[in-house]
């Protein structure tokens, strides 16, 4: 009795061993067989929405895109949540702008434990100092101000750039080369196709700036001003040549000062049709007041740190960098 | 002389932002200084502070469905103002807890609705234009509305002005004589509350309760009765407002900033050499005493 339920036993074993055997050889071949079919694509964080758009233009179906900071979102004044801290643990690349422009990003990283490539895109590109004649009314800035060496340069802000470096498109081409190349390292499979997507990239990029280099050209430089409600778009500016009058600093979170809203109408008065644009994110109160005041025109909405609506014209890099000059160029035509 | 007069006025012939400014600032110190004194006295001196943050979900409500519109985010402002204020006064009077202590829950519980309402959206950055509102930036809208609620507030506050004293200094005397101290109290929360909304537009949520208090608790320093010291608060923070524009014109400060800490350096100021209570006035007087005393018992 007790040999025969042993024996019966043995033989439920081996059948179970059998079945077992099976299913890890269905499930390794199944394995298999997706894996060679559809490719999961690369997860990749990029920490803003100028940099998702790019890293979507360059990695294509390649790649799963997440965003930290949303559109209509500013960079300046962000809290990550939780969410934020999953998809990024769950990461194999992030794209992060860098000249600290991402104030709140080691800690995300850290919280994260993160330990995939991280890619400056601004990399190689020439910063933009901040001279404290212009822009000095940085009080809100959160990035370098608080932590400024007290050494001789102390007072001259030195190590302070600018970083929207983004408002250039020969930037811009920086930033898709150094993508193209981070995804290419961290997926090599793929390189191909990543540098001839961003190539592709490229070419439209050049394309657009000889189109607002030539659209630029036909305003005399004497009357290229205009007044922007944060120092954002000085990249924009030192490309192509237009004097650009930020009502407050570089972040968008500094009060102004009722010296410098005096300063910035009798710069208005003196020259005379400057336009006054508004931003996205930025209160447009103080920049409809300025206009009210010396009867400049006020331009349309300028997108500076954070993409419009997808299916706005400024939705993606190139639109938002189309949408931008496009404004600028219709408000200083001397037709008008 | 001549020239000094140019110092202090040129800014404001010369640019209508700093007009603008100045008539905003004004109206809303004519009304938030007697509001002011009033919380001193009723010993809630803090409860500005709890309204103006109570406020926040109902600018929020309002800006989420019509942008930064100065209507909606009045309306939603003062609607949830006086839902804040009436809950707590309810609670004060139904159960055992304190009406500062009501109040604190409540603009706690607001303030956490506000803040998730805004990020709700994606964006905290518009909080912050909300809670530092543009002094420098007034439009027609925002200063019709400052002056419209000081218009209101001031005879308003005349009319209920004797049950209003009763009611903070001797709410039994009142209820005794059968007044109507809850009516009257319901009246001047509405006041603070209209007076707080209207003063977001020029000053921001949290410095308009500095022109409400500071200038109130200076004011307590220099005057006895209630009455005088209304009109010192109101005072006091008009000159705190045309200073602090001023200095914000001359050395480059934040307009909003400067004006509250003009008021601060004003309440300081009475602090130390106010005749009713002030470091200065306590010192002599103790010191007076002293010598009558050693005077007496050293003949």
């Amino acid at each position: 009795m007790v040999v025969r339920l042993k024996s019966r036993n043995c033989v439920l074993r081996a059948w179970q061993l059998v079945a077992v055997v099976c299913l890890v050889m269905y499930a390794s071949f199944a394995l298999a067989v997706t894996s060679d079919q559809t490719v999961k694509p690369m997860p990749v964080v990029a920490s803003f929405s100028v940099l998702g758009d790019m890293v979507a233009e360059i990695g294509g179906d390649f790649v799963q895109l997440t965003n930290i900071i949303g559109l209509g979102g500013d960079a300046h004044a962000f809290e990550p949540t939780p969410e934020h801290v999953r998809a990024l643990a769950q990461a194999k690349v992030l794209v992060v702008n860098g000249l600290d422009f991402e104030a709140w990003l080691p800690r995300l990283v850290a919280a994260a434990n993160f330990k995939g490539l991280q890619i400056v895109a601004s990399q190689g590109i020439e910063p933009r100092q901040l001279d404290s004649d212009s822009t000095h009314f940085d009080h809100g800035h959160s990035h370098a101000a608080t932590e400024k060496p007290a050494g001789p340069h102390a007072g001259l802000h030195a190590g302070e750039v600018d970083p929207h470096a983004w408002q250039s498109l020969t930037n811009g081409m920086t930033y898709a080369r150094n993508i193209a190349a981070g995804l290419s390292k961290a997926d090599p499979a793929n390189a191909a196709t990543y540098a001839a997507r961003a190539e592709r990239y490229i070419e439209e990029m050049k394309k657009l700036d000889i189109q607002v280099r030539h659209a630029l050209g036909q305003i005399p430089p004497e009357k290229r001003k205009v007044v922007v409600p944060h120092d954002s778009l000085g990249y924009f500016g030192r490309e192509y040549g237009i004097e650009l009058i930020p009502i407050a600093g570089i972040s968008s979170q500094a009060e102004t000062s009722a010296r410098n809203v005096a300063a910035i109408i009798d710069q208005i008065r003196k020259v005379g049709g400057a336009a006054v644009f508004l931003e996205g994110t930025a209160n447009p109160k103080l920049a409809e007041q300025i206009a009210r005041e010396t009867g400049a025109t006020v331009g349309g909405t300028l997108y500076a740190d954070t993409l419009g609506e997808p299916d706005q014209p400024a939705g993606t890099y190139l639109g938002m960098f189309k949408w931008n000059a496009g404004q600028l160029i219709y408000a200083l035509s001397p037709t008008r | 002389m001549s020239w000094a007069l140019e110092y202090l006025w040129s800014p404001f012939i010369d640019y209508g932002f700093m007009r603008r400014g100045l008539a905003g600032t004004l109206a809303l110190a004519f009304a938030a200084g007697p509001l002011g004194v009033f919380l001193v006295l009723r010993r809630m001196s803090l409860m500005g502070d709890a309204m103006a943050h109570a406020i926040l979900p109902g600018v929020a409500v309002g800006f989420l469905t019509a942008g930064l519109s100065i209507g909606a985010m009045t309306v939603g402002g003062m609607i949830t103002g006086i839902v804040v204020a009436m809950l707590a006064g309810l609670v004060a009077r139904l159960t055992p807890l304190r009406e500062d202590a009501s109040f604190a829950s409540f603009y706690l519980i607001s303030l956490g609705l506000g803040v998730l309402l805004v990020s709700l959206r994606g964006s905290n950055m518009d909080l912050i234009h909300v809670l530092f509102g543009t002094v420098l930036g007034l439009d027609d809208a925002a200063l019709l509305l400052v002056t419209a609620s000081a218009t209101v507030t001031l005879p308003a506050l005349a009319l209920i002005y004797r049950p209003l004293v009763l009611e903070c200094l001797d709410p039994s005397f009142l209820r005794a004589e059968r007044g109507k101290g809850s009516l009257v109290h319901m009246l001047f929360l509405l006041l603070l509350v209209m007076t707080l909304v209207s003063g977001f537009q020029v000053l921001g949520t949290l410095m308009v309760v500095g022109i409400m208090m500071l200038p109130a608790t200076a004011a307590r320093f220099w005057a006895r009765t209630a009455g005088r010291q209304m009109v010192l608060a109101a005072v006091l923070g008009s000159v705190s407002g045309y200073v602090g524009l001023l200095i914000s014109f001359y050395i480059d400060a934040p307009a909003s900033s400067a004006i509250i800490l003009s008021a601060g350096c004003v309440y300081v100021f009475s602090l130390l050499a106010g005749p009713y209570g002030g470091l200065f006035q306590a010192a002599r007087q103790a010191y007076a005493r002293r010598r009558r005393l050693t005077q007496t018992l050293t003949p």
